[in-house]
């Protein structure tokens, strides 16, 4: 069924770290992000907002996660537009295969990119006693799993690889200012309130706050859900949608 | 001779352009089988009917036995595809493309005695995106033999080659029939598919408008047939004039420019030479060309 998959995933690994920005924008950029602000931000200080200093690195994690996606809906545009798709597709290679390589791939760097964060952001910010460092890795790959889905179904309707980048950044960054991570939920406007609510990033800042606070993932069921109804109905969508020319 | 694939009144429409309209043909065992026509006319839907990669509105294809829509996976372990400016990853070298390739299927060739075969031993640590037109062609005409395939598809495999790197593919599309292989091609280059096809279908708007050998082709829609002779004998004109399948003869200087029809009409101005004892300083024929069968049969250039 996924013949190829590992090969694939690695061989599109090495390629995008041969990509003049891919690691510095998707690896090294939200390391340094990181490091400053945890730099800047210290704990306990007053004035210090407090995105900048309790929210830390739920914020730096979901930027990482979406810039996973940009890049992602970037690189199946690309890869479309250039026939490189059409060219694997004729090949035993199964559709699905192609694209998980996508995903893992990015999940790949997700997750190495946090390994760093973690290693590098020790120096300037002390990470509490008590985060649960492993579960909140889960937990933000699962996030990035089921915002990748999103970025499928962008991909899928989005033609052009000029226009995908840009719609791409149309759909998550109102998602990441409504995510609760800048402003309280409470503050909004109802109308906004109840749509902030249902949105998948919402539901992803829920979780990884609350991992990180210890909350533990049975707290967060009401956004587990959300983010797995989210990842079905991408995937669902875009296996119907998606076009391969 | 078996035929290997049966394309059975084929129809593909996208919106209100139909893009392949009601065709049918067989390509046989170890032939070259070129589907030409301009851009636009249709043959790489066609093609890609055949490959599986496009499922027609109505009609059957049959490939190896095969299904290509049903059986899609067993059918690509057994052809090789090259498709019209289809592109590899950027950055992806010749070697991993080759290896990767490599690990797709049950069976394969050697991929690095193919590259040496193509030239391409040099560049196998090179991105692809430093190859040049005719090596990257070069580098997909290897990933399509990779699997050792009995049917290979070669789509618009020139276009924008330099003549000498065409000619150098040429040869090698002649070696890929040499090894026993099926090959069907699409080419908008009528000199192409002379040097090529055994058999050719031409295509226009969607339609497959004749198919046969490319010499049958001319003889049929292209009969007649053109002589110039140089020759400073007086009385030339009027012996070739009095012949059965001459049409007119018209004379300049000593150039004498003869129309007629028909094979039987150049053996009959050679006897005439012959048993006339005229002496010729210089005898051509002009023959039709598929670039001529195809613009009488279409009403236009290949070109347009």
């Amino acid at each position: 069924m996924f013949r190829g998959l590992w090969r694939l995933t690695w061989l599109e690994m090495k390629i995008f770290a041969r990509e003049p920005l891919g690691l510095i924008g998707t690896v090294a950029l939200p390391v340094v992000l990181f490091a400053l602000l945890g730099r800047l931000a210290r704990p306990g200080v007053g004035g210090v907002p407090r995105f900048a200093s309790e929210d830390l690195p739920i914020f730096a994690s979901l930027l990482m996660a979406v810039s996973a996606v940009l890049s992602l809906i970037a690189i199946v545009a690309i890869y479309r537009e250039s026939g490189i798709l059409k060219r694997l597709r004729a090949t035993p290679l199964r559709p699905h295969t192609i694209l998980t390589a996508h995903v893992l791939s990015k999940l790949a760097f997700t997750a190495v990119t946090l390994v760093l964060m973690v290693v590098i952001g020790r120096r300037y910010y002390s990470v509490p006693d008590g985060v649960p460092l492993a579960s909140f890795m889960v937990a933000l790959l699962f996030c990035t799993l089921s915002l990748l889905s999103i970025g499928f179904v962008v991909a899928s309707l989005v033609r052009t690889a000029r226009f995908a980048q840009p719609v791409g950044t149309l759909v998550f960054y109102p998602m990441l200012g409504l995510s609760g991570l800048f402003a309280p939920l409470e503050s909004l406007p109802p109308l906004l309130r109840a749509v902030a609510r249902v949105l998948p990033l919402t539901a992803a800042t829920s979780l990884l706050r609350g991992v990180w606070h210890g909350e533990g993932w049975t707290a967060h069921l009401v956004d587990v859900a959300l983010l797995l109804v989210t990842f079905v109905v991408c995937i669902a969508v875009s296996s119907r949608v998606f076009r391969w020319k | 001779m078996s035929s290997v694939v049966q394309v059975q009144s084929i129809r593909k429409a996208y919106g209100p352009l139909v893009a392949v309209d009601n065709v049918s043909f067989d390509v046989h065992e170890g032939e070259i089988f070129g589907l030409i026509g301009p851009n636009g006319a249709g043959k790489t839907t066609m093609m890609e009917c055949i490959e599986g990669l496009t499922t027609p509105d109505a009609g059957a294809v049959s490939i190896l036995g095969l299904d290509p829509i049903r059986d899609v996976y067993a059918l690509q372990e057994r052809i090789g595809v090259q498709l019209q400016e289809a592109q590899l990853q950027k950055r992806i070298t010749v070697q991993e493309a080759v290896s990767f390739w490599t690990s797709l299927y049950r069976e394969t060739v050697d991929g690095g005695q193919l590259l040496d075969q193509l030239g391409l031993t040099a560049k196998r640590t090179a991105w692809f995106m430093t190859l040049s037109g005719g090596q990257k062609q070069r580098l997909f005409i290897a990933l399509a033999l990779i699997n050792d395939p009995e049917v290979v598809f070669l789509d618009e495999l020139t276009t924008g080659l330099d003549p000498q790197a065409r000619r150098a593919i040429w040869d090698l599309v002649l070696g890929i029939q040499a090894r026993g292989k099926t090959v069907i091609l699409t080419t908008h280059l009528m000199e192409e598919a002379e040097r090529l096809c055994d058999r050719v279908a031409i295509v226009d708007h969607g339609r497959i408008v004749d198919i046969g050998t490319p010499s049958d082709l001319v003889r049929r829609h292209c009969p007649d047939r053109t002589v110039i002779v140089t020759t400073d004998d007086p009385m030339a004109a009027s012996r070739f004039r009095a012949l059965a399948h001459v049409g007119s003869v018209d004379t300049r200087d000593r150039e004498l420019t003869i129309h007629g029809r028909d094979d039987e009409f150049v053996m009959d101005l050679i006897q005439c030479v012959a048993d006339h004892r005229i002496r010729v300083v210089d005898f051509r024929t002009e023959t039709p060309t598929l670039e001529d069968v195809f613009l009488k049969l279409t009403g236009h250039s290949v070109r347009d």
